[in-house]
């Protein structure tokens, strides 16, 4: 499939770059130093859903030895932001303050000590004395816009700073909708109509390492802030904003990152910021694991609503959309998820009647944000059990029907002009799919043709469920990467990049990538990421962008730095530029003659006309080319109690060139896991008063290795013609996966639908009562 | 009171409260060893107390007088441990942050057990929560880990 020739780095299963170091426990992660005369910061959460602060005194938290700052609203400059860590200007609304003068869900900052010890400040934040007023709360996502429900922002300053659709006074943060064709004429004309509902749920990223930042003032005065985010480039600016400190003021360190998924493109580090700046102390502020669920971000839980016309011979008549998410207390991430609703699932089959409505709406819940799969999650659900529901009203095989409808190279679909992030979309037109691959192997490693003997009987039933997918990479005419790279003395190469490494791999690739453009090995090349003095711009981890968009960045700088290596090593053989081959082991070569890269990097250092061999390169995407995916599982149903085992778990993608297959293989497994757990345990309980009861690994149950099947990964390459070395993006399309499989799954095993996730053995059980297994 | 850490004794004020973890990452440098939780519940912390796999969050330093304490510091010798060793070559490290942890129960599981099965492997490290790796890569190179031990 490769088109671009003979890789001798990219396409390699090499070593993870920084692998030894964290496999022997280097101190390599954002609270692994030890920082002399460090304060620690305690947060007061709001215990009311929706109350107004009518008084609040800090008095005696101030009075008590060992505290050093406690803030209150009254303390900081207000200033309404976003958290949602993305690009300027944001299409999220400037809604949140650093603390508010009313809380919008249990879990909301009040105040913040920084003190000399943990123990200090916790006692310090018992002691602030807040005189609540509490207001009527609003839970259900389905009634936020009903006449009469509580408004959650009706503060005068909450506002959208690009022209998108924001009505607070409903509660509507974010609103979409778009028409392509006649969909009611294409519905009346069409044969067979399925209509489905589905419901996801509140659930939280999980990351094992919870945020943590150590903000400190540095020699020269400036704020140094070292912390676990995805966008350290949107941190410096973010917290610039909320704290009224230049730019230039602020430095930003990203070290190891203990997970993110999402979580951690979340900009909360404004807070320890301003007790760092009012104290001149270095401060540090890291969530406990009950703080992570309720007080950083989880994912939009959604009702989504797909309705599809079929003719009788399987064409589709007319796909329509409707998703609704809610975005909690703040309107993090709310315009651009529920747009990902559509476009990530909507282009995915041919259709010339295409309808989308969207809307997300606050209630007095936790901040829903980014998370893995955005909006693809929750609409592929919805999509993907209706093409089930399609295929058994049709009399035909779900994949055959897939395989008959979707997107195919060199196609495009007008839904990716109509749809974008936040705005309108871009044209495209697909340069790689390998999806009809993907459906042949993937039902091969399942066993799709003999299912129906695999059944059973009694007690335990067996089913069998698929589902298609596609994603995108990275927001095309938004997103910008870029890198920088030297050479040293020995020939070896410094590669600075501003996107961040968060346990993805992706210095590694970005490293092979590099090897492979400049010429030499990848040992030779020394990665760094990423310190917003040192290391150049990029967006950050978002958005399935790195490996596409940083990639092609680091691809470009490495041709600079690879020209240039090539007219110091035509010098010293004495040859033109246009004769000297690079072979890829870190040597020149020139008819008989051969130079290193070492002598180059000498050469060009102390020898004559001497200048630094280095370039910084940027890249923009005009695309968005979707990876694709279909996945496969096998589940056994124990009729008696409801309880669902998967048996196995396939799947099948295209990602186009895998840069590192085991690393590509890696974020599949990862994702498939995370999607798991989604589908079948995970989820955010809350009382009636929106405090949520399970808060904890105990009882919030992600998966660990009794929880998982037997899987199957398959990577199927094609190459993607705007990508570096062919690639897409790999990380989030997989976790889109397993709610419809294994609904789809359920059903084929017992006949019954599972619309709302997860699939836990109650709701199994509630659902098969009465349907004539056992008694 | 003194416990070995690494096989090196250490003279430490007897806080009775102190976590074990606390004492190994604040007092003895050793920032290998994770807080993912505090409660026990995510094997982040996990170490091994007089040879015994524990979750450091929840030991109290005053119940460790005259132990001996391993972590991920003193795992490795003058060579990686063959556990990190086949962790590096098969892809089970992503972001990190659970793999000191994964490596201390893997390491446990294979001095009781050289040849455990599959399932056996995955009883073993059932304790440490990964939410990068589904766990399919690091089941992999444990069992290849033992294959090494047993051949070395």
């Amino acid at each position: 499939m490769s088109r671009g020739g003979e890789t001798k780095v990219v396409g390699h299963s090499e070593r993870k770059v920084d692998a030894l170091a964290l496999a022997s426990g280097q101190p390599l992660f954002t609270d692994d130093v030890d920082v002399p005369g460090l304060l620690h910061a305690k947060v007061l959460w709001s215990p009311h859903a929706h109350a107004r602060i009518v008084r609040i005194d800090a008095s005696k938290a101030r009075a008590l030895p060992g505290v050093a700052c406690v803030l209150t609203h009254e303390d900081v400059p207000r200033i309404l932001k976003t958290t949602a860590g993305q690009g300027w200007p944001e299409p999220s609304p400037y809604d949140t303050p650093m603390l508010p003068d009313k809380v919008r869900y249990v879990g909301d900052r009040v105040a913040a000590v920084a003190a000399e010890t943990r123990e200090i400040a916790e006692q310090a934040v018992r002691l602030i004395e807040v005189e609540y007023e509490v207001l009527p709360a609003l839970f259900d996502l389905r009634a936020a816009d009903a006449p009469g429900a509580p408004v959650i922002h009706d503060e005068p300053d909450a506002k959208a700073i690009i022209p998108v659709p924001y009505w607070p006074e409903r509660n509507v943060a974010a609103h979409v909708d778009m028409r392509i064709g006649d969909i009611d004429a294409a519905f009346d004309a069409s044969d067979v109509v399925v209509d489905r509902e589905v419901e996801t749920q509140y659930g939280q990223h999980c990351p094992i390492e919870p945020h943590v930042t150590i903000c400190r003032i540095d020699e020269y005065g400036r704020l140094h802030i070292r912390t676990s985010t995805q966008v350290p480039f949107h941190v410096r600016r973010i917290v610039a904003q909320a704290c009224e400190v230049p730019v230039r003021r602020i430095r930003v360190v990203k070290p190891r990152i203990g997970g993110g998924f999402g979580a951690k493109q979340e900009v909360l580090e404004d807070l320890v910021a301003m007790l760092c700046l009012r104290t001149g102390r270095p401060v540090k502020l890291e969530y406990t694991r009950s703080e992570e669920f309720v007080s950083s971000r989880t994912r939009h839980p959604a009702v989504s609503r797909v309705k599809v016309g079929f003719g009788r011979d399987g064409t589709m008549k007319a796909l329509y959309l409707r998703a609704r998410t809610n975005t909690g207390a703040y309107g993090s991430h709310a315009l651009t998820v529920v747009c990902n609703c559509g476009a990530k699932t909507l282009p995915l089959y041919h259709c010339e009647n295409v309808g989308f409505d969207g809307d997300s709406v606050y209630t007095n819940l936790p901040v829903a944000g980014a998370y893995r799969g955005y909006g693809g999650t929750q609409a592929a659900f919805a999509l993907e059990v209706a093409m089930d529901e399609a295929a058994r009203a049709l009399g035909k095989d779900p994949v055959d029907l897939r395989r008959a409808l979707h997107i195919r190279e060199g196609e495009g679909s007008p839904v990716f002009r109509a749809l974008g992030e936040g705005q309108e979309g871009v044209e495209q037109k697909i340069g790689s799919c390998g999806l009809a691959r993907c459906l042949d192997l993937g039902a091969e490693a399942i066993g799709w043709k003999d299912r129906e003997s695999r059944r059973g009987s009694g007690r335990f039933r067996r089913g069998f469920g698929m589902c298609a997918l596609m994603q995108g990479s990275s927001i095309p005419e938004i997103d910008m990467g870029s890198a920088s790279m030297k050479m040293n003395d020995d020939g070896s190469f410094n590669l600075l990049v501003g996107a961040t490494d968060l346990g993805t791999g992706s210095d590694t690739i970005l490293a092979q990538i590099a090897a492979e453009a400049v010429g030499t090995t990848l040992d030779r090349m020394i990665v760094y990421s990423s310190d917003t003095d040192l290391t150049p711009f990029d967006v950050g981890a978002y958005a399935s962008s790195t490996t596409y968009l940083s990639g092609e960045a680091v691809r470009k700088t490495a041709l600079l730095v690879r020209g240039q290596v090539v007219e110091v090593a035509a010098r010293m053989m004495r040859v033109e530029p246009a004769d000297v081959d690079l072979p890829g082991d870190g040597t020149a070569r020139a008819g008989g003659k051969s130079v290193t890269f070492e002598d180059v990097a000498r050469h060009a250092l102390y020898a004559r006309d001497q200048f630094q061999i280095g370039a910084i390169g940027s890249a923009i995407s005009h695309a968005s080319p979707p990876p694709f995916s279909a996945h496969f599982a096998e589940v056994e149903v124990d009729t008696a109690t409801g309880k669902v085992r998967v048996v196995k778990y396939v799947a099948a993608v295209d990602c186009g060139t895998a840069i590192n297959p085991k690393l590509a293989e890696g974020q599949i497994e990862g994702a498939v896991a995370n999607g798991i757990g989604y589908a079948m345990t995970e989820e955010m309980v809350f009382n009636d008063r929106g405090l949520c009861l399970n808060a904890s690994f105990r009882h919030y149950r992600i998966p660990g290795t009794l929880d998982m099947p037997e899987m199957v990964t398959i990577l199927v390459p094609t190459y993607e013609p705007t990508g570096p070395y062919g690639a897409k993006s790999v990380s989030e399309i997989c976790i889109n996966g397993p709610l419809p499989v294994l609904s789809n799954a359920i059903f084929d095993a017992v006949g019954v639908r599972l619309a709302r996730a997860p699939f836990t053995a109650e709701r199994v059980w509630r659902a098969l009562s009465g349907k004539g297994f056992g008694t | 009171m003194k416990v070995t850490v690494n096989g090196r004794e250490v003279e430490t004020a007897p806080d009775p409260c102190r976590r074990l973890l606390d004492f190994l990452r604040e007092d003895q440098g050793l920032a290998g060893t994770k807080e993912g939780c505090g409660k026990g519940e995510c094997g982040a912390c996990a170490v091994l107390l007089d040879g015994r796999l524990v979750n450091s969050c929840l030991v109290l330093l005053g119940q460790c007088e005259g132990a001996s304490v391993e972590t991920i510091e003193g795992v490795a010798g003058t060579a990686l441990h063959p556990v990190q060793e086949a962790m590096l070559q098969l892809g089970a490290v992503q972001c990190g942050f659970c793999t000191p942890g994964l490596v201390m129960a893997s390491v446990a599981l294979l001095r009781e057990n050289p040849s455990p099965t599959p399932a056996e492997v995955r009883r073993g490290i059932e304790g440490n929560l990964c939410r990068c790796t589904g766990y399919v890569k690091v089941e992999a190179a444990v069992l290849d880990a033992a294959r090494r031990m047993r051949e070395a």
